[in-house]
């Protein structure tokens, strides 16, 4: 199991920001920025690494992203929601993605997605469950749909989810 | 072989043959099954022998376009006057489409290794291998070997000890399909929005970083090695059907099918034996209704005429289809067509890069008007209004993205025309009965 956020990062950090790119932060972005001929390619590594820190990607770390490659916090953002993938607001512990495009929804992928807002207390889609401890999303093709459904729990990909099998995995997370 | 099941008789396994053996990951494993045994050989040839050795071999682009690759290698400028790239196209997004995932997870050397045979032939010093952001263990896999092979010296900045400086650098995506669109591609490494660009432009004159850039897809490149070691001659050889198809092509089959999987098998291969014989036909009880046969974007197979497809690139075009990606989406007697059309035109929704017009307002339209149709508010005009908004959709933007929406719906009214009669008099409920 990996990727999970820790309660602080689930909270959010309105009231001090960490800066990322400092110590090894800042290795691992010079690492980064010695593979590509601009600064500005290292744009979607460094937000991976902002949001690893985080859990999420909050204004203030959208500008610390901008003034480490020399780019304006307006085109960061711009950039930030272009992709799914980067959290614009804290998300639960576990941020729980399910496949119900075609292929999985023909194998019964919207039952799966259910099943999951059943056993973590996610009200709807999107929406943290009260403990703060999950957030459920659908979302479109994971890439595996030889084995539907297929469903991401943090960094951890997970092949031929059933509704049944559910329970015992939002278990072993919880 | 269709991992995680056995090779079947009937495959012809070269991609695929070592899938789900641990051992291969590894650098030793994967010399000890020959691996690295044509980079060295494609070293000792000159550039222009390489090109050329790939064009003999007539392989061509398997990330659904079907370019010959030989001859997009053969559009790099000759004389080198700025760094030239390769861009790997690991963003593998296509509902339907899982074989790229698999070559990354069993056989990641041998897309290195083509990745190092390409570079070296395109004059590229740098190499990106743009992996989608959510293959999290392709994306582990792929780096531990990377790592591997330059502790081994086999790539950098004296590869295999030739004097040829091949450096690889993994770029993650963050969750976008347009991003599988070469020229987004190139943006999205640029620290940009994924948004695609107008051509020309080609990519081989003004590509990545504004520099000379060829883009192919993961299996293509894996296929590369073979090419090298085996021929030119021995690749083109593998053709049942139509001798411009050459070579071994994955398939991915799922959706409804008993047994679900990536089957290697010979370009112009029957696609009702894939189905049947290969992956098992369908589930106990249930009738073929339809194949989407090269991933979510092409049109639709009836049953009828998937019984007479012949798996390449010709045998697809000439049933009115795509051989595509291999993404072969499997749909039986218990599909509803109508709301499954409707779920794959909200995927090209939210994927829209909403650049052009007709692709971000019309895949809206598209979705808005079949959600309209199921949930029994259909209007008499919807199919002409939805044929006519995919007229408007097809070939008038930057991409095909927005065709890539269009041709399964058209296809599907076309097809299946009481589906949608049904929804249109009586709404969703009263049609599922």
């Amino acid at each position: 199991m990996s990727g999970a956020r820790t309660d602080a990062q689930a909270r959010g950090h309105a009231d001090a920001y960490e800066p990322v790119f400092v110590g090894e932060g800042r290795t691992r972005l010079d690492a980064v920025l010695a593979k590509y001929p601009t600064k500005a390619a290292a744009l979607l590594p460094a937000l991976w690494i902002v949001q690893e820190k985080h859990g999420w990607i909050s204004p203030t770390g959208m500008a610390e992203v901008a003034e480490a490659l020399g780019l304006t916090a307006a085109y960061v953002k711009g950039v930030v929601t272009f992709y799914t993938m980067y959290h614009q607001h804290p998300v639960g512990r576990h941020f729980v993605q399910v496949c119900t495009t075609t292929p999985c929804n023909v194998c019964g992928a919207e039952r799966v997605g259910e099943a999951f807002l059943k056993a973590t207390g996610a009200k709807r889609y999107g929406e943290t469950s009260p403990d703060g401890g999950w957030t459920v999303v659908e979302v479109e093709c994971l890439g595996a749909c030889g084995f539907a459904t297929p469903v991401m729990i943090d960094d951890d990909f997970i092949e031929s989810v059933t509704p049944e099998s559910v329970p015992a995995l939002v278990a072993k997370y919880r | 072989m269709g991992f995680p099941h056995p090779i079947h008789p009937k495959e012809n396994p070269v991609l695929s043959r070592h899938f789900g053996e641990a051992d291969a990951r590894t650098y030793a494993g994967w010399v000890q099954r020959g691996g690295y045994r044509a980079l060295e050989k494609a070293l000792g040839m000159t550039r222009e022998q390489v090109i050329e050795e790939v064009k003999a071999s007539g392989l061509r682009g398997r990330g659904g376009a079907g370019f010959p690759a030989g001859v997009k290698w053969g559009f790099m400028p000759k004389q080198k006057t700025r760094p030239h790239y390769l861009c790997c196209n690991a963003d593998e997004s296509e509902p339907g489409t899982f074989k790229d995932r698999e070559i990354m997870r069993w056989t990641p050397h041998a897309l290195i290794e083509g990745c190092a045979i390409a570079a070296y032939a395109i004059q590229a010093e740098q190499v990106y291998i743009y992996i989608r952001g959510e293959f999290t263990e392709p994306l582990r896999v792929m780096q531990a070997a990377l790592d591997e092979a330059y502790a081994k010296g086999v790539v950098g900045a004296n590869a295999m000890g030739k004097g040829v400086r091949i450096d690889l650098t993994i770029h993650r995506g963050a969750g976008a399909y347009i991003c599988g669109e070469e020229t987004a591609l190139m943006n999205s490494i640029e620290g940009k929005r994924g948004n695609p660009r107008i051509r020309p432009p080609f990519p081989a004159a003004v590509g990545v970083f504004g520099c000379p850039t060829t883009i192919n897809n993961v299996e293509t490149l894996s296929s590369v090695p073979h090419v090298i070691e085996k021929g030119g001659a021995w690749y083109k050889g593998l053709s049942l059907s139509n001798p411009k198809s050459t070579g071994t092509k994955l398939f991915s089959i799922c959706g409804t099918i008993a047994r679900p999987g990536n089957y290697e098998v010979t370009m112009g291969f029957p696609l009702k034996d894939l189905l049947y014989d290969v992956a098992g036909g369908m589930r106990p009880g249930h009738k073929l209704k339809a194949v989407i046969p090269g991933g979510s974007s092409v049109p639709i197979l009836t049953a009828a005429e998937a019984d007479e497809t012949l798996l390449d690139y010709e045998g697809c075009v000439a049933k009115g289809t795509m051989l595509g990606s291999g993404g072969m989406i499997v749909l039986d007697d218990a599909t509803d067509m109508v709301y499954q059309v409707m779920r794959l035109a909200k995927f090209y929704a939210h994927e829209s890069c909403a650049q052009c017009t007709q692709c971000r307002e019309g895949t809206a339209w598209t979705v808005k008007i079949l959600q309209r149709l199921l949930n029994g508010e259909g209007r008499k005009e919807d199919l002409d209004l939805l044929l006519d908004l995919a007229e408007q959709m097809t070939g008038r933007t930057i991409c095909v993205l927005s065709d890539s929406c269009a041709a399964p719906v058209v296809s599907a009214i076309k097809k299946f025309p009481d589906e949608f009669a049904a929804y249109l008099r009586r709404g969703r409920t009263a049609a599922a009965t």
